[in-house]
């Protein structure tokens, strides 16, 4: 599997695309492979604040209910709807077509600790 | 292989006119409905109820039940439910007409049998559990839940401490807890398990404070172990001003040999279809008692089943109970069940219950984890979880090894549960197997994993013998078909 190089990566299986002063924010392949068939993906709303790592939404597949843990901190100003009749689109497309939420950034160094790409790679593999 | 078509429902079996009844005579005045009550209230069509005969309908669900597992067919060994052997000489004190044909509107004093078994069953768990008093209103666990964090927070009210918001459950609990907790009112906080899959000390002194209600905790824990440090976590939540609750979904690895009272728990919720054998698993109905400390006593739900020594009766002067949380006094069909069960198994063969389930589950736990990776490695109490890693590897997932366990002739263990555990697979035996059973199922555990090496696309698409082959479980979540439609000829 190969992960987007210009991505950023969280130790919850998120990916962080930085657009700007915004960052679009979804979960890995590997995220989607663990979890299985997704049925359900809840997020928040238009104008809600994120903050780091609390959740801010869950992901429901056949077998489990995980929550979405924020990678930064933030305000969401765009979430996709297309998600709630199409959840499969997280197995079939987790990098691209699904993407859940862009956020405005409150803190750009939160940033800067997230994983490039190589090291998120180094974490799946030891997992 | 049959096909779900020729299984209709019993509706589609309906022959206008046909009749599988037949009534007594009236023995009392016939009454005009339309003089009692005005055309609104009166129905104008017959009920669409299917019209079959008595043979029709036995046929029908003796099919059905044909197609079922229950743990009267074979080995159930799902995890977290103790699905034990329900003793037949349960149903028949069930039946005793004494307890059978009582209705809960009667006079006390013409119950007073129904009532002193009701009053027993309270002092006998209230022994069992180490526990001051019992409530048997709650209708389940999950209700023995609500109420037991009810009290809590009735109790901290009374002490003018409106502060404490917080309820603390472990990452490994059972889902029950948490949503609970929500629906008491709480929020939810999760202390995390250490590598040896107890709860992290330093977790819980870090999300423990002056707004913490209450830890809510079983013990063994959902991966089956003993919380080793149970006092101190005690301790903790006691010095912060907190209270402590026991699920009781795990009593049957522990009953007879240790407390939860003593342990230093305020509040103890148990599930009477799990540990003492009322049926469940669709069979139903639970019970789910609730003991409390001394201190937490008064808030208990009202009436109150109580004795002046001469007599049983409810007392309803409980000024400061949380109320009623069920009509009537629980599922009294179930309680008396429970008590049968107490009684027929006295204090040696309860410690006996707990022996077994406890050894089998060791027993299973050593021979299978050749096999399948053991995350936490010291001796489990009733059920022990396994994780399907080495079979992932090969393409093989938990949920294929269900399936194909099907094959066997065996209720599939729970899986991916706990959460903490990759690929979960929890098993829990209970103590009514025999050894032969045990062993047959590791065999076809071993099985399975030696096809997962050698010719996974097997497993992968098990099972083949059962009535239904793989389900689309993905589809039946993501466009569920939640009502049947008759389809007009």
């Amino acid at each position: 599997m190969s992960l987007p190089k210009e991505y950023r990566y969280s130790k919850e299986h998120e990916w962080v695309k930085v657009e700007g002063d915004k960052v679009r924010i979804g979960i890995t392949e590997f995220a989607q492979d663990e979890l299985g068939d997704i049925v359900f993906v809840e997020l928040p709303e238009v104008g809600d604040e994120l903050d780091l790592d609390e959740p801010f939404g869950s992901v429901e597949s056949v077998k489990t209910v995980s929550e979405l843990y924020a990678p930064v901190s933030g305000k969401i100003v765009e979430i996709n709807e297309e998600l709630e009749d199409s959840p499969e689109l997280v197995n079939e497309s987790p990098f691209e077509k699904a993407w859940m939420v862009v956020v405005e950034l409150s803190d750009e160094s939160q940033l800067d600790d997230l994983m490039d790409a190589d090291e998120y790679q180094k974490m799946i593999d030891a997992e | 292989m049959t096909k779900q078509a020729d299984f209709p429902v019993i509706f589609e079996l309906s022959q206008e006119n046909r009749k599988g009844y037949s009534l007594p005579e009236l023995d009392v005045p016939d009454v005009d409905l339309d003089s009692e009550f005005s055309s609104d209230y009166i129905r104008q069509t017959n009920p669409d109820l299917p019209e079959v005969s008595e043979l029709q309908i036995m046929r029908h669900y003796t099919a059905l039940s044909k197609r079922n597992h229950g743990v009267d067919s074979g080995f159930y060994p799902l995890g977290s439910c103790t699905m034990k052997y329900n003793p037949k000489i349960n149903e028949d004190v069930a039946r005793f007409p004494g307890f059978s044909q009582i209705h809960p509107y009667q006079d006390e004093s013409t119950v007073q049998g129904a009532l002193g078994l009701m009053y027993d069953l309270q002092s006998s768990l209230s022994e069992i559990t180490g526990m001051y008093d019992v409530t048997l209103q709650p209708a389940a666990g999950a209700q023995g839940e609500w109420t037991g964090l009810m009290m809590i927070r009735a109790f901290h009210e009374a002490n003018g401490d409106y502060n404490r918001t917080k309820v603390i459950v472990p990452d490994s609990a059972h889902g029950t807890n948490p949503a609970s907790a929500t629906v008491a009112g709480f929020e939810a906080v999760t202390v995390k398990s250490d590598e040896r899959g107890l709860v992290d000390l330093e977790d819980l002194k870090r999300v423990v404070g002056d707004d913490t209600a209450a830890l809510m905790l079983t013990n063994p824990n959902t991966l089956g172990l003993f919380e080793e440090h149970i006092v101190e976590m005690a301790n903790i939540i006691h010095d912060a001003g907190g209270r402590l609750y026991y699920d009781g979904a795990n009593l049957n690895a522990i009953m007879g040999y240790a407390r939860p009272g003593d342990m230093g728990f305020d509040v103890v919720h148990l599930n009477l279809h799990k540990t003492f054998t009322g049926p469940h698993g669709g069979g139903g109905p639970g019970s789910g008692p609730v003991g409390v400390s001394e201190e937490l006593a008064k808030f208990l739900p009202k009436p109150v089943l109580t004795t002046n020594g001469e007599s049983y009766y409810f007392d309803h002067d409980r000024p400061d109970s949380i109320g009623r949380v069920k009509p009537y006094y629980g599922n009294f069909g179930i309680n008396v069940r429970a008590y049968t069960y107490i009684r027929s198994m006295g204090p040696d063969g309860l410690k006996q219950v707990s022996e077994n389930a406890v050894l089998n589950a060791n027993y299973m736990m050593r021979r299978l984890q050749e096999e399948y990776e053991l995350p936490f490695t010291q001796h489990c109490k009733h059920e022990f979880v396994l994780s399907g890693k080495n079979q992932k590897k090969l393409g093989v997932r938990t949920l294929d090894i269900a399936k194909r366990l099907l094959d066997f002739g065996y209720h599939p263990p729970t899986i991916y549960f706990p959460l903490n555990v990759e690929e979960a697979l929890m098993v829990e035996p209970t103590e009514t197997e025999s050894k032969e059973t045990l062993d047959e199922f590791i065999d076809a555990m071993i099985q399975i994993s030696n096809e997962a090496k050698e010719d996974p696309e097997l497993v992968q698409e098990a099972p083949y013998t059962t009535v239904i082959s793989r389900l689309d479980e993905t589809q039946a979540a993501r466009k569920p078909v939640l009502r049947y439609y008759r389809t007009e000829e």
